[in-house]
């Protein structure tokens, strides 16, 4: 199944767009390294065959040249900008007649959370979806600032206590790829890791299946014991999740929590 | 820990001392021993008369300029060690904990990035515009003397907190900007922080205080006839990082005080709990960060200008583009700043926007290295070794802004923020961009300064070893960032980083080299400086004032002020054959007196630092008492000046005229 | 072509100058304290808001106290300018006396708060609210020490120019921090009151 403007990951449409933006401004760089070099070399002092205008100081010309050249060049690259953000926003959901699987992802120290909410189970350091459907997710923190990426599939956001961003993806194949907190959160930083499994619809109902097996449920408790740091701790599976977990943890943090008057609405 | 149950230390105790790994204990005796070396050599060669009476309490700007300078230059070879560990780290740590345990790799980033920032390229910046900008207008000093070595000294008692959190407790490991709220007690609870916090506040007051003085010396203190459409680009590039230092640098002494308000008396701003809003943090410190990169750049801009002119033996093209462009980007740089969190979920207009604000910055940028290039243009280079600096940089600093380009677009930054991709993007703005700057003007000026030129063997060995090994040490960065390696990477299990990382390791190596060269130098230039010795005032055939006066100048600058009619007017007068118009006067000359206000303050501010750190609440008390009463008594004072009589300056004049 | 002026000539004239920058400099520092105050102002975190915790009694003998002692200094520095010692001591001294009660006003209204339970590490709203107004209230502070010092050098040094330009910075400070107070008297308690 392909969706017209998503082919591929959106990695891939971000590092085409990389590639674009880098060839457009070679056409200025490449000039201006050349020239210093050519120009360095040519009117070397004792080169005297070289012309030599010691008070020539200014052309309107020229300087209309100077200020013209990157300013078109800033012009295009604008463009661009502007319609890749809108494109490549993160919270737009990508079009698709398949219903997303929703993830809710949440940091901790040094490991990732992920919460199932459709299908009432939760996982921690691995998660896995179905290939070519699109992916919803809700992210926060539950400590300090971190940023969640899976590499392979698109850039990353931020995940802040008590706030929730949105990051939407897509697997257009099988694989097990690393996701990672990118944004530094101390000692266990460097391995807080974690698989995103893309699979076959088969493979990911097998998948839902062992953790539906498994003994533990994600509960208060569990959620405490969550809280302890810990630096490249197992893969765990909690066969069922109490409702509004996630919300419940977005709200521990939130500016408004315990607001009685409802000021924030 | 309740702060009113401690004692006279605090929390100060032997734990403090660094005894958790024989890196830290090897760290600590450096700077010790380094410490105790400096006292034994001025003791040994009886020079603390001279030190405290010559340098220390001197209002001279030329003497502040180096000591600002020196202090850059010991900041810069403290976090260059920072930065060869952290690279030998990362080029040995596949798969394994390296030699460094996470906490302690994380002091090390933590204090790499805010030695070099703060305590390297701030004062580094702050001695050459100090020397150099009352010389180029003309002036006999700077507008306010005192302020300027009471600025200084709070710059050199920031340095020292972070100097000695090496010896007495552990530094920061929040890295160079203190994100919270990891860097809020409940994540980060030992003095590492504090440490952080109080050098930058402390060293950020003496930097705003810098800011206006030069404020106030350009706009008042210029020669003559000397228009602002007639200053040398250095001093435009001065004036207008001076503006930005005055505006921006109160969001960071806001946010920072903020921060310890958190830590130490357990305010709300960015905790996560209670209503805490760590965003704001970000937004803070970046209103201060982005214009901070070009308090950095835009004084480099001006020594380039400066060198690319004298040494193309030309005259500098575009001169009126060149400061409207250095005008613009002080302007657009407080209009960018979120670009520093695109992954923060804006939304796509407000990322857009500040996409597009940033790219518009790379129009009077790229503005200026045309004008640089097009004064090469026919003109008749002769390479000595600030022009090879300068030119390096014009062909680093544009890959640089390429990548910085492809920062600014959002969805490039997505996949791109919090690699190693950024991290050699800010380095090759900063390496050849800020740092060749003021080498380069190091090596420009260094005759002024002391009446003989650096010998020019070792500055080009310098130069090919800093380029090459900036290069070696950055560029493969570029890939691995866009391979997916994060930044502050303690340990990795991807071993295709590895050769790359290996790679930026060897390009440490040769950037050693070139520090060891640029010392090598020093010593050199030393030695035979009666071979290199400047009697004529102008060893570069230069075209602006500071070169019209002898080196090194008298205390007073100028025996007569000259009068400016035009831009490079010493350069004009010398192609007439003819003398610079002087105003001559036959009043004395009056000149602050020495003062020990400056270095008062700056040990007071150390008490109030160090006592705010480990919660000695008595000693930060009586350092925020000695600082009040110092101010009071000295506003009391009157005979701040002395005169240098008129017949004193004819004698001067004389023996000069005779030494030619 | 302008002409040297000497440095003594130049010299008040360069502070007063200098000092202009400086508050500027002040203002974007308290600028960036209010901006905090309003993202922080309805962080309450299930404590005390502003209606809970403001007296209009206070605030308006406050905003009497400070607004009065900003024309007493402006009587002491033209009198100072007149060469009247005398009379621009009694001025300063009324001003001190204005400006520690205004001080004295405002702790009260803090201990007040912290006594119920409502001290700056109650909620973010707080904390925001008792940077901005101890931060302003630590600049009255400053303030008053500086005008008790130039209570001491009318006396002893007479209005002599450095004088005189000590004092017309000390009027300029005093001036901004009033500004400084209607800001914080429009943001904070005028919401806090009639919300």
């Amino acid at each position: 199944m392909k969706i017209k403007g998503f082919e591929g990951t959106v990695a891939m449409i971000e590092r085409d767009l990389m590639l674009t933006a880098f060839g457009l401004m070679l056409l200025v760089v490449v000039p201006v390294i050349v020239l210093t070099l050519v120009f360095a070399w040519r009117y070397r002092a004792t080169n005297t065959n070289a012309a030599y205008s010691p008070d020539w100081g200014g052309s309107p010309l020229l300087e209309s040249f100077i200020w013209g050249v990157p300013a078109v060049l800033i012009i295009g690259l604008g463009t661009m900008v502007w319609k890749s953000t809108h494109r490549l926003d993160p919270y737009s959901p990508i079009p698709s007649d398949v219903a997303a699987t929703r993830i809710q992802a949440v940091a901790y120290d040094w490991k990732w959370l992920f919460i199932y909410p459709d299908l009432g189970i939760a996982t921690v350091d691995e998660m896995a979806f179905p290939q070519d459907r699109p992916l919803a997710f809700q992210i926060t923190s539950e400590v300090g600032l971190n940023s969640f990426m899976i590499r392979h599939l698109g850039g990353q956001i931020y995940a802040m206590a008590g706030m929730e961003t949105q990051l939407h993806l897509w697997a257009d194949e099988t694989g097990k790829f690393e996701g990672r907190n990118m944004q530094y959160s101390g000692e266990g930083f460097s391995n807080q890791t974690f698989d995103a499994l893309a699979l076959s619809t088969e493979d990911f109902d097998a998948w839902v299946a062992k953790v539906r097996d498994a003994s533990l449920t994600l509960n208060a408790d569990a959620r405490k014991e969550l809280m302890k740091p810990s630096v490249s701790g197992p893969v765990v599976y909690y066969k069922d999740v109490t409702a509004g977990l996630f919300e419940t943890i977005l709200d521990t943090y939130s500016n408004c929590h315990g607001d009685l008057d409802g000021i924030c609405g | 820990m309740r702060m009113t149950d401690l004692g006279w230390l605090g929390r100060l105790g032997i734990e403090a001392l660094p005894l958790y790994s024989w890196v830290a204990v090897g760290g600590a005796l450096v700077t010790v021993g380094a410490g105790a070396a400096v006292l034994l050599g001025l003791t040994i060669s009886r020079q603390w008369g001279n030190f405290w009476s010559g340098w220390v309490t001197s209002l001279d700007h030329k003497r502040i300029g180096v000591m600002y300078i020196v202090l850059a230059l010991i900041m810069l070879i403290r976090g260059f060690v920072d930065a060869i560990m952290i690279r030998l780290q990362q080029a040995i740590a596949l798969n394994s904990e390296g030699y460094l345990p996470p906490e302690h790799f994380d002091q090390i980033f933590s204090s790499h990035g805010t030695i070099m920032i703060f305590f390297m390229a701030m004062p580094f910046m702050t001695g050459l515009i100090n020397i150099i900008v009352p010389l180029q207008i003309g002036a006999r000093d700077v507008a306010f003397p005192l302020l300027n070595s009471i600025s200084f000294w709070l710059t050199a008692s920031g340095a020292g907190l972070v100097l000695i959190s090496l010896v007495i407790g552990r530094f920061s490991t929040a890295g160079w900007t203190g994100y919270p709220p990891y860097s809020g007690v409940e994540f980060t609870p030992g003095v590492g922080v504090d440490y952080w916090i109080w050098a930058v506040i402390i060293s950020g007051v003496g930097t705003t205080m810098s800011g206006i003085n030069f404020i106030v010396t350009i706009l008042r203190k210029r020669a003559p006839g000397m228009k602002l459409m007639l200053m040398p680009m250095f001093v435009w590039t001065a004036l207008c990082s001076s503006i930005l230092m005055v505006f921006a640098f109160p969001a960071l002494t806001v946010v920072t005080a903020m921060l310890s308000l958190d830590r130490t008396f357990g305010f709300h701003f960015f905790t996560n709990d209670a209503g805490g809003e760590a965003m704001n943090y970000m937004n803070l410190f970046w209103i201060w960060g982005h214009p901070e990169v070009y308090i950095l750049i835009l004084p480099a801009f001006g020594i380039f200008s400066e060198v690319v002119s004298t040494f193309s033996s030309k005259r500098l093209f575009g001169y009126p583009s060149l400061v409207y462009a250095t005008a613009v980007i002080a302007i657009l740089s407080f209009t960018v700043w979120l670009h520093h969190f695109f992954t923060m979920g804006a939304g796509a207009n407000v990322n857009a926007v500040f996409g597009i604000a940033t790219m518009v910055i790379g129009v009077p940028t790229g503005v200026k290295v045309f004008d640089w290039l097009f004064t090469m243009f026919r003109g008749r280079i002769r390479f000595e070794t600030p022009i090879l600096w300068t030119l390096s940089f014009m062909v680093l600093f544009v890959i640089g802004g390429m990548t910085g380009v492809l920062l600014a677009i959002p969805p490039v930054n997505f996949t791109t923020h919090n690699t190693t991709f950024l991290v050699a993007h800010f380095h090759n703005m900063i390496i050849p961009g800020v740092l060749f700057g003021y080498l380069a003007g190091y090596m420009y000026w260094f005759p002024k300064v002391f009446g003989f030129r650096l010998e020019r063997k070792w500055g080009v060995w310098s130069f090919w070893l800093w380029t090459i090994g900036f290069m070696l040490a950055f560029l493969p960065l570029y890939w691995t960032g866009l391979r997916g390696m994060p930044r502050r990477m303690e340990t990795y299990a991807n071993a295709e980083w590895q050769p790359f990382l290996v790679l930026t390791f060897v390009g440490a190596c040769l950037i050693l080299c070139g520090i060891i060269c640029l010392a090598l130098q020093l010593w050199a230039s030393v030695s035979k400086r009666s071979q290199l010795v400047d009697t004529t005032g102008d060893p570069w055939d230069a075209r602006t004032l500071e070169w019209m006066t002898s080196s090194p100048p008298p205390v007073y600058n100028f025996a007569a002020l000259p009068v400016v009619s035009e831009r490079d007017a010493f350069h004009v007068a010398k192609q007439n054959g003819t003398h610079l118009k002087l105003e001559f006067d036959d009043s004395d000359i009056h000149l602050p007196r020495n003062s020990m206000i400056g270095v008062i303050l700056g040990g007071a501010s150390f008490c109030i630092g160090f006592g705010m750190i480990w919660y000695m609440w008595w000693l930060a008390l009586l350092g925020l008492s000695a600082t009040i009463a110092v101010i009071i008594l000295r506003s009391f004072r009157e005979d701040t000046e002395y005169s240098v009589s008129s017949q004193q300056i004819a004698f001067d004049v004389a023996e000069r005229q005779g030494a030619q | 072509m302008t002409t040297e002026v000497s440095r003594e000539d130049n010299l008040p004239n360069e502070a007063e100058f200098g000092f202009w920058l400086y508050l500027m400099s002040d203002a974007i520092l308290f600028g960036l304290i209010f901006a905090t105050y309003v993202v922080m102002v309805n962080n309450t975190a299930g404590g005390p808001t502003g209606d809970d915790l403001f007296s209009l009694n206070n605030l308006t003998i406050q905003t009497v106290l400070l607004l009065t002692s900003t024309l007493t200094i402006a009587l002491g520095h033209q009198a100072a300018v007149s060469k009247n010692a005398g009379s621009a001591i009694f001025w300063l001294v009324v001003t001190c006396v204005l400006g520690a009660g205004f001080l004295a006003f405002e702790l009260r209204e803090l201990n007040d708060m912290v006594a119920r339970e409502a001290g700056p590490g109650r909620s973010g709203f707080l904390t925001s609210f008792f940077t901005l107004v101890g931060t302003h209230g630590l600049h009255v502070t400053a303030g008053l020490l500086w005008a008790l010092t130039m209570i001491a050098q009318l006396a002893i040094k007479g209005p002599t120019p450095p004088v005189a330009s000590r004092l017309l910075r000390l009027t300029l400070f005093w001036h901004f921090l009033d500004i400084v107070w209607i800001g914080v008297f429009s943001v904070i308690y005028l919401p806090g009151l009639m919300g």
